[in-house]
């Protein structure tokens, strides 16, 4: 065994702290006629959970609204999720 | 802008934190050749669980006062090196006004070729939000339940004093600015301070969803005024320049959190004073007046 994989060394993962899409309580819905594409939803996105296609990776997204309150055309609505 | 992500999904950062938000921007313009320096803040918590980590570039933890002391130490053996990989390090208020102020003037002294981040939440947020040197006159926290009696300490002012070639001020609710003045403070030899207001929706009492509203409302009140000073001359960004033109009430600001709630109109009166103060003092200095 090298002494890489010996070492106690933490690797880059995606969901290093599990899916944090469990601590949603608001979903958020984008309503795509609405939407203008101006992306600024994935630029504020604390979490990077948005990707270029605008759309939501609902497995880490943690529901915290930025996008929804930031969206100038508000075509986001936050929506109590079902669990 | 890169679209490479370097702080990858599922963090354990709170729903809603611009520190994180600024992280992503911050090694966005960075890059991949990069080290990050962490002490002991939110960030080292938000990296994540061994044998897991959410952030894709080499991360060095490092105990609270000793972010610019091992800064120092890392950038002189990779210059030695011949390597000119960046050294970010992303500290905290606690870690940079209080706890490792001696390390990072130090370190600024020594001339070390680095970028020292500091994002302030304004308080000690990691372990349940209690005062720190950061936090500004009247906020409540979980130490100063009547509203903070002195005022925020005066951190740009110190860093200024040790004249590093570039320093600046932004918040994590204007990305672009941000991501622009890292680059520059990366294509610059020797030291370089940043110092990035992020709003903090636990500590600060908000709902999640504001954080970026209220690192605006900051900006538009004057309350965080966004410039870069670069070889000692001063340049107050776009979005300041643009907001001060017609500054918003500083009730405005105070109004949505929490820990402003039932502020004394005599604290709000040396709270207004101080920002007068404060951007006739950055004005002067900007026509080169004093």
């Amino acid at each position: 065994m090298s002494v890489r994989r010996r070492l106690a060394m933490s690797r880059p993962t995606e969901g290093a702290a599990g899916r944090t899409g469990s601590w949603r309580v608001f979903l958020p819905v984008i309503d795509r006629e609405r939407c203008n594409q101006c992306g600024l939803c994935q630029m504020y996105c604390p979490e990077g959970a948005i990707d270029e296609d605008l759309n939501i990776d609902l497995n880490f997204c943690k529901g915290c609204g930025i996008c929804a309150n930031e969206c100038p055309k508000k075509a986001i609505e936050m929506v109590r999720e079902d669990r | 802008m890169p679209k490479e992500e370097f702080v990858l999904k599922g963090t354990s950062a709170c729903p809603g934190c611009s520190a994180s938000l600024a992280l992503r921007y911050v090694l966005k313009a960075a890059g991949p050749d990069t080290v990050l320096i962490v002490p002991a803040c939110c960030t080292s918590v938000v990296q994540g669980m061994y044998p897991n980590t959410a952030v894709n570039v080499p991360v060095v933890n490092v105990g609270f006062a000793t972010a610019g002391a091992s800064a120092s130490g890392m950038s002189n053996a990779l210059r030695a090196l011949g390597k000119k990989t960046n050294v970010v390090v992303y500290a905290g208020d606690g870690g940079t006004l209080d706890i490792g102020i001696q390390a990072l003037s130090g370190a600024l002294e020594r001339g070390t070729d680095f970028l020292y981040v500091c994002y302030d939440n304004e308080a000690y947020g990691n372990t349940g939000m209690q005062r720190s040197g950061g936090t500004p006159l009247g906020a409540k926290t979980t130490t100063t339940p009547l509203g903070k009696p002195e005022v925020k300490k005066d951190i740009e002012r110190i860093v200024a004093a040790h004249e590093p070639p570039f320093m600046a001020t932004a918040c994590a609710a204007y990305p672009q600015d941000l991501f622009r003045k890292v680059k520059k403070a990366l294509s610059i030899r020797g030291p370089s301070f940043i110092h990035v207001l992020a709003p903090c929706p636990p500590g600060w009492r908000y709902p999640t969803e504001k954080s970026v509203e209220i690192g605006k409302l900051a900006v538009k009140s004057g309350v965080w005024v966004l410039y870069e000073r670069e070889y000692g001359q001063l340049a107050i960004s776009s979005p300041s320049r643009t907001a001060l033109k017609n500054p918003i009430p500083l009730e405005e600001y105070l109004a949505p959190q929490g820990r402003f709630a039932g502020i004394d109109p005599k604290t709000l009166d040396i709270l207004k004073q101080r920002i007068a103060k404060n951007l006739q003092r950055l004005a002067r200095e900007e026509s080169g007046v004093c």
